[in-house]
């Protein structure tokens, strides 16, 4: 089948194609020559990157690599379409600062696009605790967002100061409380009477009097005698339905006795006043934003009644 | 005399033992102490075997059904190398299923040890440096005797590297599940372990010189271009990358010589050498051995080897840096990193070409041969994963595809499709001839296997590529007003059903090596399925000959 030559050269029958002479272990090598597609593409991609690495920043030199032809780098790249995407919300930009946050509402369409900023930025930077849909979470203290009840306020100013200086930072005035340890203070017949107590406000339980005298004596002073809570202190109201902590009685004891305050960083530090004011306009509008009536105080401003 | 010679070995066993018990005492870390215990435990195992003349490895060899007596090469380092083959595979991809699922339901992290920031390394390293690492180290000893014609050089010194190369897997896997890693992509293990393995590579270096120096033929073989060129670039890429200072000589912490985007950049050179130097080059040097050996066919063009070797061994190198585009590295080196990609394309290509063009003159295998059958999806797997990565790593794409699932499904397709396949038609290949057995226990199995492993692969490259455009468009979604659409938490919800896919496709793949599991096993004990051979089709004369209407008379 094969015609042997004398280097061990042959031709191989089923392609016709003449062998190199080699063999190893049974294998011989064929001498076809390389597929001209292939090696012309090969060709090709070498001439496209030779264009390339002139026109682009590519060769280290001495001091700096050389810049290509076409003035491109990526820092540019970045800053041109950050300048861009700027300039196409400067007239917002101007318009927010210069309105009061409270007058916003009323104008629909500074309204709707600071809403649909306030929404990107807290996709960036609010939903790791307040969650995607600002639900917060019932358990680990992370408030919910669209619900009527407020820790600290609920109108805009509330809302716009709380992003600025946030919640319990060193070193701000406002926005500072701590629920003191009643561990070692009762004992477990008095923590359960309170427990049971708090879950009566809200109807959870039935009235027992050695825990509303506790509460009476021990709580009601920042949670209220009817357990309504208190924004001066960011008290929670606990005669509702909306619990930060967990809403069994062992919840209630395990806060009782070693009690877990939130934290809020002071956005103001990181973002910029716009972007406050977005984030203001945005959970305001979530669904409990309080307070519009107020600014009417003010002749001449037609404002909503309901947010 | 060879009481003398056991004597001495229990004496440094001994030695050995009572350093790595000291090192466990005064560790500065629990890591660092469970490490050393792990080798106290084997010198205390090495001492009793020494004393006790008790031969746990000819019991072992036994269980294995090894041969025994003399052949014409020096097999033995390369049946324990495929039982090791099969074994990590087993591990490494059921990890990969367990982290998988985890992703989709992240209830299955469980705290601390075997959390995915834990197993995923456990995985990585599982697949390649044990699964892959094993059947290249195998199939190198293999090949490099037969095409030399010339036994190993150096037996114990390639005995010393399989076992060596087992301790440095056990101390890698046993140390990410502790939470020993110096957090390098691929190159976790800490630098005690980086110290060992560069012994154990330099080692399998000079086994494998040695016996292309002791060769009886007068050129060197393709296949052991590629080898070659892969164990000393391992060596380099390895020592370099694992520069570090340990903070404690009895600890397992250590901090890198580079710091910032050098420290990036040196990495992403390693881990782009990794997959090119670990995971294509070698396994072309399979493919060069393997596919003309099981289909009987000289090698499709000898100049086209020449040149896509050099140009890919060449081009390669460069090619790291595009895993670092649009980040601070400076852009003269991202433009290098994609340009070199580029060109990057056909040199890889050239292993294709030869690979599916050796079988001219018999493709008629592909139909009755499931092993020349995966060695073909294999090839066809390389070369889209081979097109797809010069794609990936075009700055446009590139900025779409970074940081997404397209990358994991990119990886897998090579990694399941490449690797995976040609490394088990290796093995279906290797293991009769090993055990000098007459066939495989079942062929049909294998082609259960080739199914079952292409069909998960579609699946989860399918999936993976949905998932990560997904990824990619969501991440980058901005409204008609100018601001971001989606958050993080909006786009993994939305990859749930991916995940599922994904973890389907991996379960089949895993089922698959099972299956291979099986077969491997009742072909070592001996056993032959009794099953109807694979035919051909049967060629009908009648029926060759193009569809025409007939012209009415």
């Amino acid at each position: 089948m094969a015609n042997k030559q004398s280097d061990g050269k042959r031709i191989d029958e089923p392609t016709g194609t003449e062998t190199v002479g080699h063999e190893w272990d049974g294998i011989e090598e064929l001498d076809t020559p390389m597929p001209r597609w292939w090696l012309w593409t090969l060709y090709l991609t070498i001439v496209w990157a030779i264009a390339y690495v002139i026109a682009y920043p590519a060769w280290p030199m001495l001091h700096k690599a050389t810049e290509g032809v076409l003035g491109w780098s990526s820092r540019g790249q970045l800053a041109e379409e950050m300048s861009a995407a700027d300039l196409a919300r400067v007239s917002v930009g101007e318009r927010l600062a210069a309105i009061d946050i409270n007058k916003v509402p009323a104008n629909d369409a500074l309204m709707q696009q600071a809403r649909a900023g306030g929404a990107a930025a807290f996709k960036v930077n609010c939903v790791q605790c307040h969650g995607a849909g600002a639900g917060g979470n019932q358990n680990l203290g992370y408030p919910n967002l669209n619900d009527d009840d407020w820790l600290w306020g609920g109108d805009m100013a509330s809302i716009e100061y709380t992003i600025e200086h946030g919640i319990r930072q060193p070193g701000s005035d406002r926005r500072q409380s701590q629920m003191p340890s009643f561990e070692g203070m009762f004992d477990s017949a008095q923590l359960d009477a309170v427990a049971q107590h708090v879950l009566s406000l809200s109807g959870k339980a039935k009235p027992n009097r050695a825990g509303a005298q506790l509460f009476a004596d021990n709580c009601a002073v920042c949670h209220g005698s009817r357990g309504d809570g208190n924004r001066e202190l960011g008290a929670p109201r606990l005669n509702d339905a909306i619990w930060l902590r967990g809403n069994t009685a062992e919840a209630i004891k395990a806060q009782m006795l070693n009690p877990k305050m939130g934290a809020m960083p002071a956005w103001g530090e990181r973002l910029d006043p716009m972007t406050i004011k977005m984030l203001t306009v945005y959970v305001h509008s979530l669904g409990g934003g309080e307070d519009f009536v107020e600014v009417a105080a003010e002749p001449g401003d037609e404002v909503d009644e309901q947010p | 005399m060879q009481a003398e010679a056991a004597l001495g070995r229990i004496g440094l066993w001994f030695l050995i033992m009572l350093a790595a018990i000291a090192a466990a005492v005064a560790a500065a870390d629990s890591g660092f102490a469970a490490h050393a215990t792990i080798v106290a435990v084997i010198a205390f195992a090495m001492i009793w075997i020494s004393a006790s003349r008790f031969d746990p490895l000819g019991k072992a060899q036994g269980f294995f059904r090894m041969p025994e007596g003399p052949s014409r090469y020096d097999d033995e380092p390369i049946r324990w190398g495929v039982i090791a083959t099969v074994f990590w595979a087993v591990v490494g991809m059921l990890v990969g299923l367990i982290i998988a699922l985890q992703l989709a339901y992240p209830l299955l992290n469980m705290e601390p040890w075997l959390n995915f920031g834990r197993l995923r390394p456990l995985h990585t390293s599982g697949v390649i440096f044990a699964f892959g690492g094993n059947i290249l180290i195998a199939s190198s000893y293999y090949v490099v005797q037969r095409t030399s014609r010339a036994r190993l050089a150096f037996p114990s010194l390639a005995r010393f590297v399989f076992w060596g190369y087992q301790l440095f897997l056990v101390l890698a896997a046993s140390g990410y599940v502790l939470g020993v890693t110096q957090s390098r992509e691929y190159a976790e293990p800490e630098w005690y372990v980086d110290l060992w393995l560069t012994i154990v590579w330099v080692a399998y270096l000079i086994v494998f010189v040695g016996t292309l120096a002791r060769r009886t033929e007068p050129h060197i073989y393709v296949a052991n271009w590629f080898y070659l060129s892969f164990i000393i670039t391992i060596a380099m890429l390895h020592i370099v990358n694992n520069l570090a200072i340990p903070v404690h000589i009895l600890g397992s912490h250590s901090y890198s010589l580079f710091a910032g985007v050098q420290d990036a950049l040196t990495q992403w050179w390693y881990g782009h050498n990794a997959v090119a130097f670990f995971l294509t080059v070698p396994f072309l040097a399979m493919m060069y051995y393997f596919v003309p050996k099981q289909a009987e066919r000289p090698i499709y063009s000898y100049r086209l080897s020449i040149l896509h070797f050099w140009s890919l061994i060449f081009l390669y190198i460069w090619a790291g840096p595009h895993h670092l585009l649009y980040t601070a590295l400076p852009d003269w080196a991202q433009t290098l990193g994609m340009v070199f990609s580029v060109v990057l394309w056909m040199p890889s290509w050239g292993g294709m070409i030869n690979g599916l063009m050796t079988l001219n003159g018999a493709w008629d295998k592909v139909r009755t041969d499931p092993i020349i059958r995966m060695m073909v999806m294999a090839l066809a797997f390389y070369g889209m994963a081979t097109f797809e990565g010069p794609m990936l790593s075009i700055k446009a794409v590139n900025s779409l595809s970074h940081y997404t699932d397209w990358t994991i499904g990119h990886v897998h397709a090579g990694a399941l499709g490449w690797n995976g396949m040609i490394s088990f038609a290796a093995v279906y290949f290797l293991v009769p001839r090993l055990w000098r057995r007459e066939r495989l226990y079942s062929l049909r199995w294998v082609n259960w296997h080739f199914w079952m492993a292409t069909i998960g692969i579609v699946f989860y490259a399918a999936s993976m590529w949905v998932s990560g455009i997904t990824q990619g468009l969501m991440w980058r979604e901005y409204g008609s007003d100018g601001y971001l659409v989606n958050s993080f938490a909006d786009t993994v919800a939305a990859l749930h059903p991916m995940y599922l896919l994904r973890a389907f496709g991996g379960s089949l793949y895993l089922a698959g090596v099972i299956l291979m599991v099986a077969n491997v096993w009742l072909t070592i004990v001996g056993r032959q399925r009794a099953e109807a051979p694979l035919h051909d089709a049967p060629y009908d004369p009648e029926a060759d000959r193009p569809i025409v209407a007939q012209p009415a008379e």
